[in-house]
């Protein structure tokens, strides 16, 4: 029963694949350029890596990022999940409806407004009541949190839109306090959410130049930031060397959860399988 | 297992009138916002009970459920169990537990922890918890599973989880949500017993909310027919299904053939109505509370009417004629759809007691149908 396909077919795929990763690819070559000439190649090398870790300033950036991503994506969990479990939970109350706008108004506000929204909230608190003083990594952990937590936010709160809430009024039944339940019963069944929320808040946290050009101070510059930086001054292939690594890394990333959830899968059939079983087993009497 | 049972224990404490309730509905409104789910609900339910409230869908039966309960609480009116008031008591506090609809059991923990979530509420001790939940599983027959996790067990078995999970804490009262919903037909039978033993053996006074009058025949001690909100009989099953009180009841409750009809002479241990549908009079051997010349109607059950195409000895009465219109074979029973003589069509059923019989009745034939004085239910409303 094998389809031929025809050809024209095999070119528009092999387009797509080429319109989605000629230019990452390409980045990745020349990442080996022996060349300083971003555009030239001239022979194969790793210097480029070399020169990346002796590099301070990309590093200190890239430790920098990866600190506020885990802080403010850290943060964004927690807030995000109060959120949502505020609105899933917690029928119709007074204000839910400014409550879930306030909450989601950072998924469709531009960044640019966001971002110049905060400078000026940073100024006027740091003058009215000299806090924060200045603009530092601790303005833009702020800034990614409040953006990053409406993400949370939505992801969490569709988890528990789809939970049965019988689970919950049965660990009620029998006996456990409602902050009982949502730490033992709760928590655990949205665990994936939050899972997903984090990995979902450090990524947008990591990636984020427009906020962070807004409400980064002097010392406080990120990996997007010098990239962006540097790219101005002309092309580096260091940068070249340095995105090709956060490449492996996402790469690997999505590789190992796309194993996991595999035989994840692969496990719940198994388990199916025997539950099919054990309809066999020895009736009650 | 039976010596447990109380020596004082009453076969039927509802008839006894000094029996003192052990849960005890007063009044119950349930409104959520225009719309009234509960309707003055007032119910008596007494020890080790097995009660059916039996209703359509959306005719308040969860709803009253959920107050007993405690995840609603009354708009107004009184729930007592075991003499202690519940208002205002939280579900965690009440010596309440619910099997629910879902079963849902705890997917991230074992049947084990399942079962022994409630005794760890209370801060049971370790080695008593263990003994316990191996006592119940046994119960259940499902000690060989007790490592595994919800999804790696057959709908049985996770009902049977459910009800383990419920009566671990040994609770003064047992709900349950259509316990056997889920489960298919041939799984239903055996688990309808099973519950009925269980329910014997621990003594547990059990409400069952279900919208399956079968399920309700075959495990209740009593049944609460409900309809939009009101509770419209209750009685043990005979009594729901043979005196019905309401055209609602006897309808909704098996199948009936309905006539309208108005008392044309009445005694007092009998009465003659005209039902122009039927075809006849109805003679009932009984009086019957109602006015001459008032409208009621009789409902007579399919297999109470005999049919035959030889007429009856005594003609005259309770007898009409008409023609085999259809026929649907059940294997147990064959039922006849016939068309009287004034056009109405009425159900009958005959049980097929011979397994080939040579002159069965078929389609088109004409036939006589006629029934005893004492088959036939008069309803007033």
């Amino acid at each position: 029963m094998s389809r031929r396909v025809h050809p024209a077919l095999w070119i528009w795929l092999a387009a797509g694949f080429a319109f989605l990763y000629v230019p990452i690819v390409s980045l990745i070559i020349f990442s080996f350029n022996e060349s300083k000439l971003v555009t030239v190649w001239s022979g194969f090398s790793t210097r480029w890596y070399g020169a990346l870790l002796q590099n301070d300033q990309i590093l200190s950036a890239a430790g920098l990022s990866v600190r506020i991503g885990l802080i403010s994506a850290s943060l964004a969990v927690v807030l995000g999940t109060l959120v949502a479990v505020v609105l899933a939970r917690f029928g119709m109350f007074r204000g839910r409806a400014l409550l879930s706008g306030l909450a989601t108004a950072p998924l469709v506000m531009p960044e640019v407004i966001t971002g110049l929204s905060l400078l000026l909230l940073f100024v006027a608190l740091e003058q009215a009541i000299g806090w924060p003083s200045g603009r530092s990594a601790l303005t833009i952990i702020i800034a990614h949190t409040t953006f990053a937590m409406a993400y949370v936010a939505v992801v969490v709160q569709s988890r528990l839109t789809g939970m049965d809430p019988a689970i919950e009024e049965a660990a009620m039944d029998l006996g456990a306090r409602p902050s009982k339940v949502f730490f033992v019963i709760t928590l655990p069944l949205i665990s994936p959410a939050l899972v997903s929320g984090f990995l979902l808040a450090f990524t947008l946290s990591l990636d984020d130049l427009v906020l962070a050009s807004f409400v980064s101070g002097p010392g406080a510059t990120t990996l997007p930031m010098v990239i962006y930086s540097k790219v101005r001054l002309g092309l580096s292939p260091e940068i070249n060397a340095l995105a090709t690594l956060m490449v492996a890394v996402v790469g690997a990333g999505v590789v190992i959860a796309g194993v996991i959830l595999n035989r994840a899968e692969k496990a719940r059939q198994r388990d199916e399988q025997m539950a099919l079983a054990g309809d066999e087993a020895p009736p009650l009497r | 297992m039976h010596d447990k049972k109380p020596e004082t224990l009453v076969i039927e404490p509802w008839r006894d009138p000094t029996a003192k309730p052990y849960i005890s509905l007063s009044h119950v409104t349930k409104r959520f916002g225009n719309f009234t789910a509960v309707n003055e609900v007032s119910l008596d339910v007494f020890r080790q009970e097995l009660f059916c409230l039996l209703g359509g869908s959306g005719c308040g039966k969860s709803t009253l459920l959920r107050m007993l309960a405690g995840f609603e609480e009354p708009t107004s009116g009184q729930i007592f169990i075991d003499g202690q008031d519940m208002a205002g008591i939280p579900p965690y506090r009440r010596p309440v537990n619910m099997m629910f609809q879902s079963y849902a059991l705890f997917p991230h923990m074992s049947v084990e922890d399942n079962v022994a979530f409630g005794l760890k509420q209370d801060a049971t001790p370790r080695r008593e918890i263990r003994e316990r939940v191996a006592a119940m599983l046994a119960l259940v027959k499902l000690s060989a599973f007790s490592r595994r996790k919800p999804h790696q067990l057959s709908g049985g078995q996770r009902q049977r989880v459910a009800l383990a999970r419920s009566l671990i804490k040994e609770p003064k009262l047992l709900l349950l949500d259509e316990p056997l919903g889920a489960l298919d037909r041939k799984l239903r039978e055996s688990t309808q017993y099973e519950l009925m033993n269980l329910q014997d053996k621990l003594g547990v006074t059990f409400i069952v909310v279900t919208h399956d009058q079968e399920e309700a025949m075959m495990l209740a001690s009593r049944i609460g027919v409900m309809n939009l909100g009101h509770i419209v009989q209750v009685g043990t099953p005979t009594e729901i299904y043979e005196f019905p009180t309401s055209r609602f009841v006897a309808d909704f409750i098996g199948s009936v053939n309905m006539f309208a009809g108005q008392v044309t002479a009445e005694g007092s241990h009998f009465v003659r109505i005209a039902a122009p549908d039927a075809g006849c009079t109805i003679f009932i051997d009984h009086g019957v509370a109602a006015p001459p010349n008032a409208q009621l109607w009789v409902a007579l059950r399919p297999e109470k009417i005999n049919i035959s195409r030889e007429p009856p000895a005594n003609p005259a009465e309770n007898c009409t004629q008409g023609v085999v219109d259809g026929i649907a074979y059940m294997g147990d029973m064959s039922v006849f759809h016939v068309k009287l003589d004034t056009g109405r069509m009425v159900n009958v059923t005959r049980a097929n007691l011979i397994r080939h019989a040579e002159d069965t009745l078929t389609w088109d034939d004409r036939v006589w149908l006629h029934w005893h004085p004492a088959s036939g239910v008069v309803l007033t409303i």
